[in-house]
């Protein structure tokens, strides 16, 4: 059984086996993404009550939360497929690598401007130095260093190489990052956007927070299995079954247009 | 000695060469040939250890170069197209500091001598960024007159050396070969060097 | 340089080679002189706009000071990465390096202490200077010192890897503060705080000591990072 297992897996981290599978998952999950992201955002807009202090605008951390979770959860499933793709030369987890990255990048940018949004007509200002608005803005900055470092270097090879080391040293340092911003803002006596009714938060709430970040989650495969087909056909233009692949298809094209 | 199995070497998007087999031993000369982008210099690089082989393996007395880096490395001189000359430091300083990162014993006199042989005497004590083209590959040179590995891995060594340095390089490539020792190498000049045993692997006739 | 530095007849083994590739960092930099003052002018000129831009008033430029020497050192850090490994990625000293009969990641322990001693160290040695202009008090530029001679090693030895990630690359030089800044973050942060704890007045040795720790963890773990990089970069 495991020995089968492991065969599995071998298999689909061929981008040649995997890219047919990711076509056949895409729809599910896109599927899933839309029926989930309907019940999250109907609880969380019309069945979750309304907070007695904040009044409607609280409802915006149901897409903050989950958003900010999510950043930080890419970041941590890159960095382990960096690992993977340096240490076991996995093609396909470099390939996933830099899929994901985007997706992260733009989770922590909703989660900033979503927290601005919330922070303005509960603290009159749409930026404060919290400890985890700036831990954000700092992942932020990350996700585009690595973004960036990737598509500055030609070579896609060496580009997936060293962006993935950078995510590996990224996630090393992570934590490192926010110890010191926590510790920062206790010390500068910064606001905190702590959600403070967690304790006595409604089940209806947590409810509604969980099912929008599976949304989420069930998003980023999504999205990362489209992007990653393409990357599988960027980077691997030069083999046969690409050649074929595309050839078919823009046989079919023309035929298209007869 | 030195075994390549089944190498491929793949460059952006373009397939350089692929089940590329051959051995070299001690005292044999192996003379790489093919026309511009046929991966010569990507070969050479792929042995020494800089590039790394998309498939296959380089091996050095019977184990992956890779695996054993340090000692495999202190067998190896590689001579590439870039001199690796420092234009700060002079000729000698050159020397002496690349003799000492590789842990070899040189003295002063060693790395006199070998400037004087190598056609650069009195200019020993020169910044090389003064020095001509053809005389900062003679510094570069140098290094194999100071080596003390075994195998050389040589990249269109006889670029713009003039006529008596391309001779007399080619009598140190035959004076290594003689000593029991490995050279791999380009050229796009016609040069004579004789050698026991002479290789060739062309990189052209092979069907990628 | 006279030749009595570069003592020859050196026998093999890996403290050689450490000492021979510190030589020879130490002898480039000195016959490049001008690269390393400009770094240096740089974060005079940084720390002496804060007047300027801020205001000239003392009391206002006493609470900044920390910061913004620190700010200055870590963009003239930054600045004076390119250094590193540039020229010999160019020249081809680079690939010989890593054909060394030595683990990489040693050579490169040594390169980093070059650039400290260079770009780092003057930083430490003119922040008194700066600081008294900010107007710093004696025990906290004292303390000031300290946390950047601690801190400034971390900020080369991450600088390092950055450098060599972005060898050869497309506007590496300005992609490299992207990659690194963020990272230097928390040595800021806690140097900063040092020393605001120390004028109000508050323990500031659980900083140093986390500091050293910082150096410590970066000590272990950058040069291997980097070592992988320039491997990476000649490919």
């Amino acid at each position: 059984m495991a020995l089968k297992d492991s065969i599995a897996w071998y298999h689909f981290a061929a981008p040649k086996n995997f890219y047919p599978l990711a076509g056949k998952m895409i729809p599910w999950f896109w599927g899933l993404t839309i029926v989930l992201l309907l019940v999250g955002l109907y609880l969380s807009f019309f069945v979750a009550p309304t907070d007695y202090k904040q009044g409607e605008s609280y409802r915006i951390i149901f897409i903050h939360v989950p958003a900010a979770w999510m950043s930080m959860l890419i970041y941590l499933v890159m960095a382990t497929y960096a690992i993977i793709g340096l240490a076991w030369k996995v093609r396909l987890a470099d390939m996933m690598a830099s899929a994901l990255a985007p997706t992260g990048a733009m989770f922590t940018f909703l989660a900033l401007w979503t927290g601005a949004f919330w922070g303005k007509p509960t603290w009159g200002t749409y930026w404060v130095w919290d400890a985890r608005l700036t831990s954000e803005l700092i992942l932020l900055f990350l996700y585009i260093g690595f973004i960036s470092l990737q598509s500055a270097i030609d070579d896609p090879r060496r580009a997936a190489k060293a962006s993935s080391l950078l995510a590996i040293v990224g996630v090393i340092n992570l934590p490192i990052i926010y110890f010191s911003v926590q510790w920062w803002n206790t010390l500068h006596q910064g606001a905190s956007v702590s959600p403070t009714m967690a304790p006595k938060m409604a089940t209806i709430m947590l409810t509604a927070m969980l099912i929008m970040t599976v949304a989420f989650w069930m998003y980023t495969i999504a999205i990362v299995l489209m992007r990653v087909r393409r990357i599988i056909l960027e980077r691997e233009r030069q083999t046969t079954w690409v050649m074929e692949l595309l050839g078919d298809e823009t046989v079919g094209e023309k035929d298209g247009r007869k | 000695m030195l075994e390549i199995r089944d190498l491929e070497c793949v460059r952006g998007d373009h397939r350089l060469f692929t089940g590329l087999n051959f051995s070299l031993q001690g005292g044999e000369l192996l003379y790489l040939r093919g026309s511009n982008g046929s991966g010569k210099t990507s070969l050479l690089r792929t042995v020494c250890g800089l590039l790394e082989p998309t498939e296959g393996e380089v091996l050095w007395k019977g184990g992956n170069v890779r695996s054993q880096r340090d000692e495999f490395n202190a067998e190896l001189t590689y001579l590439g197209h870039l001199n690796g000359v420092k234009g700060e430091l002079t000729a000698f300083e050159n020397l002496q500091l690349g003799g000492a990162l590789s842990g070899l014993a040189v003295s002063e006199d060693d790395i006199y001598h070998a400037l004087e042989r190598i056609g650069l005497g009195g200019r020993e004590d020169l910044p090389t960024q003064v020095l001509s083209q053809g005389q900062k590959r003679r510094v570069a040179l140098a290094r194999l007159l100071l080596s003390q590995a075994s195998l050389w891995v040589l990249d269109e060594p006889f670029t713009a050396l003039d006529v008596g340095a391309v001779d007399q390089l080619a009598k140190l490539i035959e004076a290594h070969l003689q000593k029991g020792g490995m050279v791999m190498f380009t050229t796009h000049q016609a040069v004579d060097i004789r050698a026991g045993a002479v290789r060739e692997v062309n990189l052209d006739a092979l069907d990628s | 340089m006279s030749d009595g530095v570069l003592t020859s007849g050196v026998q093999g083994g890996l403290f050689a080679a450490w000492r021979a590739m510190l030589v020879r960092d130490l002898t480039l930099a000195m016959r490049r002189r001008a690269d390393v003052l400009t770094s240096l002018f740089v974060f005079i000129i940084v720390v002496s706009l804060f007047p300027l831009g801020v205001s000239p008033e003392m009391s206002v430029l006493r609470g900044i000071a920390p910061g913004v020497i620190w700010v200055a050192a870590l963009l003239a850090t930054m600045l004076s990465l390119g250094r590193m490994f540039a020229d010999d990625h160019q020249d081809g000293s680079l690939e010989q390096m890593l054909l060394l009969p030595h683990p990489l990641s040693m050579l490169v322990l040594g390169k980093v202490l070059a650039h400290w001693l260079v770009s780092g160290l003057p930083l430490v040695l003119l922040s008194p200077l700066l600081g008294m202009q900010l107007g710093m008090e004696g025990e906290a530029i004292g303390l000031l010192m300290v946390t950047l001679l601690l801190g400034t090693p971390v900020l080369s030895l991450i600088g390092a890897t950055g450098a060599a990630l972005t060898l050869g690359v497309r506007g590496g030089g300005v992609l490299v503060s992207l990659l690194v800044l963020p990272l230097y973050i928390p040595v800021l942060i806690i140097g900063t705080g040092a020393v605001d704890a120390g004028i109000s007045g508050m323990d500031y040795e659980g900083h140093l000591s986390l500091l050293g720790a910082f150096l410590v963890i970066a000590l272990l773990t950058t040069p291997l990072a980097t070592a992988a990089a320039l491997r990476i970069s000649v490919e």
